[in-house]
Formats: C-alpha cells, structure tokens, sequence
C-alpha cells in the first residue's frame, strides 16, 4: 500500500478492530475479529464460564449469542460504510436458534451487510462451530445511520466488491 | 436440589432471585429478579461491563437482548406445572431509544402458553415504565 496524501490514519482491519475494542461489553466475553472478507467478517466468542446459560449441561446462554450477533453485524455496518464512519445503532434484531451450541468450545459469526441505503444498513448473519451450512443460529438486524461523523478511513484497505 | 425443587422453593418464599442467581450468565451481566406482590419485574443494575457504546455511554443491544432472553426463560419455568428450562426458539428484538448507563427493568406477558410453544413479550424500560427502551416478542419450546 502506498502513502497517500488524504494520510489515512488506519486501515479497514485497524478501523473495525478499534471499534471493537472500544465496545466493552464485548471485551468481556473475549470477541475477536478473526477474518474479514470482501462481503464479511467473521467474530469468534470464546467459551467460558461466564457465559454458561445451563449449569448441569455447559451449554452457553443464548444471551452471549444475541450478544455476539449485535456487536458482529455492526462491525459488518462498519466495514459496509468504510472509508466513510457513522455512528449506527441498532434498530432491530431478530435470531432464530437452530440448536444448542456444543459446550466448551467457541463460536463463530459469520455476517454481512446486504444491503445500505441513506438511512439504514441491512445485514444478515449465522452463528456456527463447525460449518456455516449447519448454523447454531440465524440472524437478521438493520442498523439506522445517524449520519454523525465522517472519518477518512483507507480507501485502498477496503476490499473489492464489499457492500 | 433438582430445577423443579429449587422452582418450588422460589414460589414458596417468594424469592426466584436464588433461581437467577444459579445461571452464570445472569450473573454475570448482574440481572436480578424482583417480586412486587404477584408482579415479577427483572432488573438489569448500570454495570460497566454492559457498555456497548462508549461514547454516550449506553448499554450493548446484546447484552439488553440477553437480558430480555433470561427474563422471557424465567416466566415461563413460573408458569409450568412441571419446570424444565424451556429452549428459545426465536427472538425478536425492537430497540426504541438507547438504553443509558442506568438501571433496566423488564416485564414479561405471557401472551399464549401452548402445550409445546409458548410465546412472550417483553417490554424494557429505564426511567418509565410507559417509555419503553426496547420490546421483544420471543418463542419458547416448551417439549
């Protein structure tokens, strides 16, 4: 990548990694961005003990899943409007829960931003362990654009094709 | 204790916090259970490890959504004959204003209990009670 005169302060991956850092609840459970793609990212939820929904059987409360499902369709709201930045809360959220997610192991999210228009993002997601055609949970949620501020994000660090 | 003794207990003394208590979940975002006559009310205390947004600050809509989740579980296992934690089939979750760095509370309605699915709303507050932060509708297989 060459230095351009517009100097943008951090790349795509930088950018979204700092909102998540910023994002304490998040911090908490131990979310990680673990790949962004040109339509995506994907949000790895770590297991433990603090997140357990049933004591006898060690499955994790669906909570921690609404949880991971929230924070990773905003980053997908971040990456959709990069270079621009907006602060985008989230109008509304729905999760459809296949099956329990098996205990002690993490999980997965694997989301995109559909569709963007002047006020809102559209972004669709499923929560995994092992295959994304075989998901823990389904999630739809739409993200308002307040239209706040603008940060120069690196244009050239947004992949090609991404909504 | 089993589930279905402890759920007794909790009708018997009034006091289903106990019931809360024992999900590490709950526990960890800090939800608690308060009984006003026959009313049941779950309160999510301002906690800093909530924090979603940090700028305002406001609650993380997952945390809320989890918290509505708890709530809508711990109606349902009041309402059964026989308890036994009920699996949440789906979750709807509508979010009105922020919810700020304060005090939640949530009150379920138990809008059908079937013989296999149950179906739950859920209305959030902070200040009002008539100014709600978030609603949500969830399904709950009871079988």
């Amino acid at each position: 990548m060459t230095q351009n005169d517009s100097n943008p302060p951090f790349s795509l991956e930088e950018g979204l990694n700092m909102f998540l850092k910023g994002v304490k609840h998040s911090m908490v459970l131990g979310m990680e961005i673990v790949e962004i793609t040109p339509e995506g990212l994907v949000v790895r939820l770590p297991y433990s003990e603090k997140i357990i929904g049933n004591p006898d059987t060690g499955v994790i409360h669906g909570g921690a899943i609404t949880s991971l499902m929230d924070q990773s369709c905003g980053l997908a709201v971040a990456q959709a409007l990069a270079p621009d930045f907006d602060i985008t809360p989230t109008i509304d959220l729905r999760i459809d829960y296949m099956k329990p997610a098996q205990p002690h192991r993490d999980v997965f999210a694997y989301v995109t931003a559909y569709r963007k228009t002047k006020s809102v993002v559209f972004t669709r997601g499923v929560a995994y362990q092992d295959d994304r055609a075989d998901p823990i949970a389904n999630c739809v949620g739409n993200f308002m654009r307040m239209g706040i501020s603008k940060t120069p994000w690196s244009p050239e660090a947004r992949p090609e094709g991404s909504a | 204790m089993n589930l279905q003794e402890i759920v007794a207990k909790c009708k018997e003394t009034n006091d289903f916090d106990t019931l809360v208590k024992g999900v590490p979940y709950a526990k960890t975002i800090g939800m608690s259970c308060i009984k006003a006559g026959d009313e049941v009310i779950f309160m999510l205390p301002a906690n800093k490890d909530n924090i979603g947004n940090p700028t305002l600050p406001a609650i993380h809509g997952g945390v809320l959504g989890g918290f509505i989740e708890q709530s809508a579980i711990m109606i349902v296992l009041m309402s059964m004959e026989q308890p036994h934690f009920p699996k949440v089939v789906d979750l709807s979750i509508d979010y009105l204003s922020a919810g700020l760095f304060r005090d939640s509370f949530a009150e379920c309605k138990v809008l059908r209990m079937g013989r296999r699915i149950a179906n739950i709303g859920v209305t959030v507050w902070q200040a009002k009670k008539d100014e709600p932060i978030a609603t949500a509708r969830a399904h709950l297989l009871l079988t």
